[in-house]
């Protein structure tokens, strides 16, 4: 089934046409990733997304009450707006104190709800963002660049985590990342974007894809061995649901 | 009604009722970085006194719709080109500038100047007082029914838009209050101190806090004491009674901050 739907969508930030004629879609339960190179407008297309951006041109069409868990690029806190976990969590919704520990513990940091959010470490901050998420209940989860920050086995990590959720709890994922070789082992399907769509398909297919070496280049290709699933990848442009998210 | 006859229990009134308009607005002043926003849309009232006084209308009126033009337009005007402080000390200097000259132009009318710099809270009508409440109630009436939405978009913009909250909505509730807190607190504090109103409280407030809610109600009662300790020390010694009210704000500031460090650093 079809969550959400762009047609020609072009989106412009600041007076500059950052994206154009994007045809994109994400289906219940499947992981996409968003790739391409600083300024490609993969924020840009996230914000378009989760409505915080009006199309130029192009519609969004999204499923009836789509109930979006989102995961910001980055949530600057100063210290000045003294906030605990638990309070953070019920922004802008209260819920029960079961539901928050219970979000908490699927997100990976169980016992942090008395904790201020600016004493955290840079990986339980980004676990909190997602147990706020996961507290919509949500059917799509965005994660916009969520592991900026971490290093690379946290990244690692965080990523295992987010495909336990999506087995978990079976919600669609659409996730953001510069970490590439990471985040595509994860994903059932990859979209390389340089303003506009350059190439899309499973993970092997878009690496393979002379745009996306264009982009990037062949070296990160050793790295990729390393994560490839031990699938027979069918090499088209369908996606199909990994049961099982092997990374060892 | 005796009891608001006497000057000093309105003064003292209008000093509570300013404070708590404050607190809310003061907060959201201090979490979302608004000083320099507070202190532009502050110094337009200047501005607006002096078109109060050409039209012979009611000043706080004029004041209201100064600070609700100004804060609009830096509004509208932030990120088109010039950086954000930039903009707003062009805008701060010269709403204070223009409405000190269209002051002086009023030649017929006797204008204390001072009174509106630096506010006249002894001279408090019940008239202004029953203003005063009546904004110090829609601000934070406002403050309360949006206060999980505020608090939402003030974390972070596209946070919001994906709870389906539109931050420019938000930004417009703060703005309104804004405004409406100017117009309120002119009489007590005056147009150059407004600012200061706004800011040191919740500041004040910060180190004793936990979570946003706390630190709202310390900062409506460390600006409701700031307000009844400076009256009552600028009675006493004969001061100006904006100046010595933000003087004893000052004062609890430097105390909570030092309380914070030394709490952190034992505990």
């Amino acid at each position: 089934m079809r969550l959400i739907t762009t047609t020609g969508l072009t989106l412009k930030q600041a007076g500059k046409t950052v994206l154009r004629d994007v045809d994109m879609h994400i289906d219940r339960g499947e992981i996409v990733t968003l790739v391409g190179p600083n300024g490609s407008g993969k924020s840009t297309l996230v914000k378009g997304l989760i409505g915080a951006l009006k199309p130029e041109s192009g519609t969004v069409d999204t499923l009836h009450n789509l109930r979006i868990g989102y995961v910001p690029q980055t949530l600057h806190m100063d210290g000045l707006l003294p906030l605990t976990v638990a309070r953070f969590l019920c922004l802008p919704h209260r819920h029960s104190k079961d539901a928050m520990a219970r979000a908490l513990t699927e997100a990976g940091v169980p016992n942090l709800a008395g904790t201020q959010m600016r004493a955290l470490s840079g990986g339980q901050f980004q676990r909190v963002l997602l147990a706020r998420a996961l507290l919509m209940a949500p059917d799509l989860l965005i994660l916009d660049e969520a592991t900026q920050g971490l290093d690379q086995p946290g990244a690692a990590a965080f990523y295992q985590q987010i495909a336990n959720v999506r087995r978990d709890l079976g919600c669609a994922v659409l996730m953001v990342s510069h970490d590439l070789h990471v985040v595509m082992a994860a994903s059932d399907r990859v979209l390389c974007l340089n303003g506009h769509v350059c190439c899309e398909g499973t993970p092997d297919v878009v690496q393979d894809a002379p745009e996306y070496q264009a982009l990037f280049g062949t070296g990160t290709q050793g790295a990729f061995a390393i994560y490839r699933h031990d699938h027979d990848h069918a090499h088209d442009h369908t996606h199909h649901h990994h049961d099982e998210h092997d990374h060892a | 009604m005796t009891m608001l006859d006497d000057f000093l229990v309105r003064a003292g009134l209008a000093g509570i009722g300013t404070a708590l308009t404050a607190a809310p607005l003061g907060c959201f002043v201090v979490w979302r970085r608004m000083a320099y926003f507070g202190d532009a849309t502050a110094h337009a009232a200047l501005l607006g006194v002096a078109m109060s006084l050409a039209l012979q209308g009611p000043i706080m009126l004029g004041v209201l719709c100064a600070a609700l033009l100004m804060a609009l337009m830096v509004q509208t005007l932030s990120g088109r080109g010039l950086a954000e402080d930039t903009l707003l000390g062009v805008a701060a200097h010269s709403a204070l500038a223009v409405g000190l000259v269209a002051v002086s132009f009023l030649s017929g009318v006797r204008v204390d100047l001072m009174a509106y710099l630096f506010g006249d809270i002894l001279a408090v009508s019940k008239t202004d007082l029953a203003v005063i409440w009546g904004g110090a109630a829609v601000v934070i009436g406002l403050m309360l029914w949006r206060w999980h939405r505020l608090l939402t978009a003030t974390l972070n913009p596209d946070l919001a838009q994906a709870s389906g909250i539109s931050f420019r909505t938000e930004q417009l509730v703060i703005t309104i209050a804004l405004a409406i807190t100017v117009a309120v607190a002119i009489k007590a504090v005056g147009a150059l101190l407004i600012g200061a109103l706004l800011v040191i409280p919740p500041a004040a407030a910060r180190p004793l806090a936990r979570t946003p809610e706390v630190m709202a109600l310390l900062t409506a009662l460390i600006g409701s004491v700031a307000a009844i300790a400076g009256l009552g020390a600028a009675f006493q010694f004969d001061t100006p009674t904006g100046p010595t009210i933000v003087c004893v704000a000052a004062g609890i500031f430097t105390i909570t901050t030092l309380v914070g460090r030394f709490g952190r650093q034992t505990g």
